[in-house]
């Protein structure tokens, strides 16, 4: 794809993006991105998956092993300086001078901006305090901030300036659940504005319900990408038939092509596919399979997240 | 090196008449100029191509050439309780060894001094205020002034890294050359800060203990006050020198960890280490190489005719070591992930 193509409808793509770690550990394994314009990408994967080592290496703090990466079409991370004056971020949990002021913490990564004017920096850091609600503790020193305040901080310095795109890695880490869905309204806030936004998380929940794409990492590795929706569709119902006539069952279940036949104990299970359930009791009935129950069953985002990144504890590095 | 940001101008050597365009605030209409010629940005309707993205970032984003981050980075630096303290720590040295002195004197009277450095003009006190300077300077020297540089310089980047701030920084973008610009700039600035309070604050100490006339030069000449005082400013701006190749040593060790104290520590060592090394005769060969072989080289000044060539020699060596520092904190920082 041409540098062009990127720049009017991808806001983040990469190709092939890999981090080997100086120890040989391989953080982020050949990541193909394509996060569209105006969207909100929820980037999923549980701890130690790749996440933080991908949206660095986006960022232009990690400098890539291989594979390439444009943000908002520019090559990174040569173009840093170009362009991530557009690309608001909160990178691993916020990060400020304990001995400032949340006004002057702003102030300072403002100052550290060539792309804005000083003139307008009182009202823009005004504004964007206002917005996450801190007006109130903007000349309190941050040591003294809670954490929410920390992270609605965090945020505040992201929407200092006009932004084409807002990266929030786990916004929402350590925040009580009121934190969280404040987090949630600001998330739509800014989307609605138009701005593309890339949220990384560990659990789905916090992400499907404002997310319109998701990326699913599993040790460095994207295992899923596309809209949340297409996700939705690859949840395949499962049929379960409680039965004491296990073979039989499966005999039956196999002659309709019934897929990934899983046995359990009194009770067997299998993709249903295009076959309707009816049709499905008709033909076990008539195989005088002693049915003692029925159930189709669909499996959640949940599991789904969960069958694509693994159970817990399935230290994979 | 794949260096991220060799687009970066400088910014402490910024001239408020620059080549960069200076538009109108840019911030108020930000997609609209590059992608799309034909569409004026008054007209949102185009039918024939529908929602036509506008360009994500205008290639002409300005980049001011302006000194609001190394203002701001002084500011930050000067206000830091932490390093008005120390500020306020080299200015008490001298009080103190001016009143020490001055109730030693009458006992002492004008026999030996403290065995250190600055033996040659502590006799000279008794009979001169001016000289307060100079044996507050190189007793100073030995220890405290290396000690306020090493805290500023190992904590410039490392401290950065340890509160995360690093990484907020460079993504806003401030450009990894121009922040180590920024921090070697505030860094020299706090050596001359910190060199001239102790000059100053002895200066005025002196006058007020002791009697102030025409100085005796430790050559045996005699110049008046204000000859003498154009020697204290030379002293002061020789040792603002010495303390700025530190203050480079301290930046270099500072880009390669995320612990500033660690960097604090491995400049102070360096120099203890400098120290011990030179004063050590069989090393006598490699001692001019030393970083602090030098500093103590200022009280050439005090002399008539004034050694031009050890003073030059000492003011390359300070050279040299800042260049070569800057350049290996550059290579470094330039080139490594940011992890903290």
């Amino acid at each position: 794809m041409t540098a062009a193509a990127y720049s009017s409808e991808l806001a983040i793509a990469s190709s092939g993006l890999t981090k080997r770690f100086r120890g040989g550990q391989l953080a982020v394994d050949h990541v193909d991105l394509a996060v569209p314009r105006g969207t909100v990408y929820g980037f999923l994967g549980p701890n130690g998956s790749g996440k933080t080592t991908t949206i660095r290496m986006l960022l232009g703090l990690a400098f890539p092993t291989s594979g390439s990466a444009q943000v908002l079409g520019v090559g990174m991370p040569d173009g840093a300086v170009r362009v991530l004056s557009r690309v608001g971020s909160l990178v691993e949990g916020p990060a400020f001078y304990p001995y400032l002021s949340g006004w002057d913490n702003l102030a300072r990564y403002d100052a550290a901006d060539r792309s804005v004017s000083a003139a307008t920096a009182k009202t823009r850091i005004g504004v964007a305090l206002d917005r996450v609600g801190l007006s109130a503790a903007a000349k309190k020193r941050f040591r003294n901030y809670s954490l929410g305040m920390k992270q609605r901080l965090a945020i505040a310095a992201a929407l200092l300036t006009p932004r084409d795109l807002i990266v929030l890695d786990e916004p929402t880490n350590g925040l009580d659940p009121q934190g969280t869905r404040e987090v949630r309204a600001l998330v739509r806030q800014i989307a609605a504005d138009g701005i593309t936004v890339f949220v990384s998380s560990h659990l789905l929940a916090e992400i499907e319900q404002v997310s319109t794409h998701v990326g699913v990492m599993r040790a460095g590795q994207l295992v899923f990408q596309g809209e949340l929706a297409a996700l939705r569709r690859t949840a395949a119902p499962r049929i379960a038939v409680s039965t004491p006539d296990l073979t039989a069952a499966a005999e039956v279940l196999q002659q309709l092509g019934l897929a990934d036949p899983v046995t359990r104990d009194d009770a067997i299970t299998a993709e249903l596919g295009d076959i309707q359930p009816e049709r499905v009791t008709a033909e076990l009935v008539h195989a005088g399979v002693a049915v003692r129950g029925l159930t189709v069953e669909s499996p959640s985002l949940e599991d789904l997240f969960v069958g694509l990144t693994g159970e817990g504890f399935d230290v994979e590095r | 090196m794949s260096n991220a940001n060799n687009l970066d101008a400088p910014a402490p050597a910024s001239i408020p008449t620059s080549p960069a365009p200076v538009s109108p605030p840019t911030s108020a209409s930000p997609p609209a100029p590059a992608s799309s010629p034909a569409v004026t940005s008054s007209t949102p309707v185009t039918p024939s191509t529908p929602a036509s993205p506008p360009a994500l970032i205008s290639p002409s984003t300005p980049l001011r050439l302006t000194t609001r981050f190394l203002r701001n980075e002084l500011r930050v630096t000067f206000f830091r309780r932490r390093n008005q303290l120390l500020l306020l720590v080299a200015a008490l040295f001298p009080l103190l060894i001016g009143i020490g002195l001055k109730a030693a004197a009458p006992h002492g009277g004008g026999g030996s001094g403290p065995s250190s450095g600055g033996a040659a003009f502590f006799n000279q006190l008794a009979g001169n205020g001016v000289f307060l300077t100079f044996i507050a300077l190189s007793l100073l020297l030995i220890l405290v002034l290396p000690v306020l540089v090493a805290v500023v310089a190992g904590d410039s980047i490392a401290g950065e890294a340890g509160y995360g701030t690093l990484r907020y920084l460079l993504t806003v973008p401030a450009g990894r050359t121009r922040l180590l610009l920024v921090k070697y700039v505030m860094i020299v600035v706090w050596c001359v800060a910190a060199v001239f309070i102790v000059s100053a604050v002895a200066l005025a100490v002196g006058a007020v203990l002791f009697p102030v006339g025409p100085v005796t030069l430790l050559s045996g000449t005699t110049v008046s006050v204000a000859a003498g005082l154009v020697r204290v400013l030379w002293v002061t701006l020789y040792i603002c020198a010495a303390m700025a190749a530190v203050g480079a040593i301290g930046l270099a060790i500072s880009t390669f960890t995320e612990h500033a104290i660690g960097a604090i520590a491995a400049v102070m060592i360096l120099v203890v280490a400098s120290e011990v090394v030179d004063n050590i005769p069989q090393f006598a060969t490699v001692a001019p190489y030393l970083p602090t072989h030098w500093w103590n080289s200022f009280d050439s000044i005090l002399r008539t005719p004034i050694d031009t060539t050890t003073l030059w020699h000492g003011l390359l060596s300070f050279l040299l070591y800042a260049v070569i520092f800057v350049l290996i904190a550059w290579a470094r920082f330039t080139s490594t992930d940011v992890t903290s």
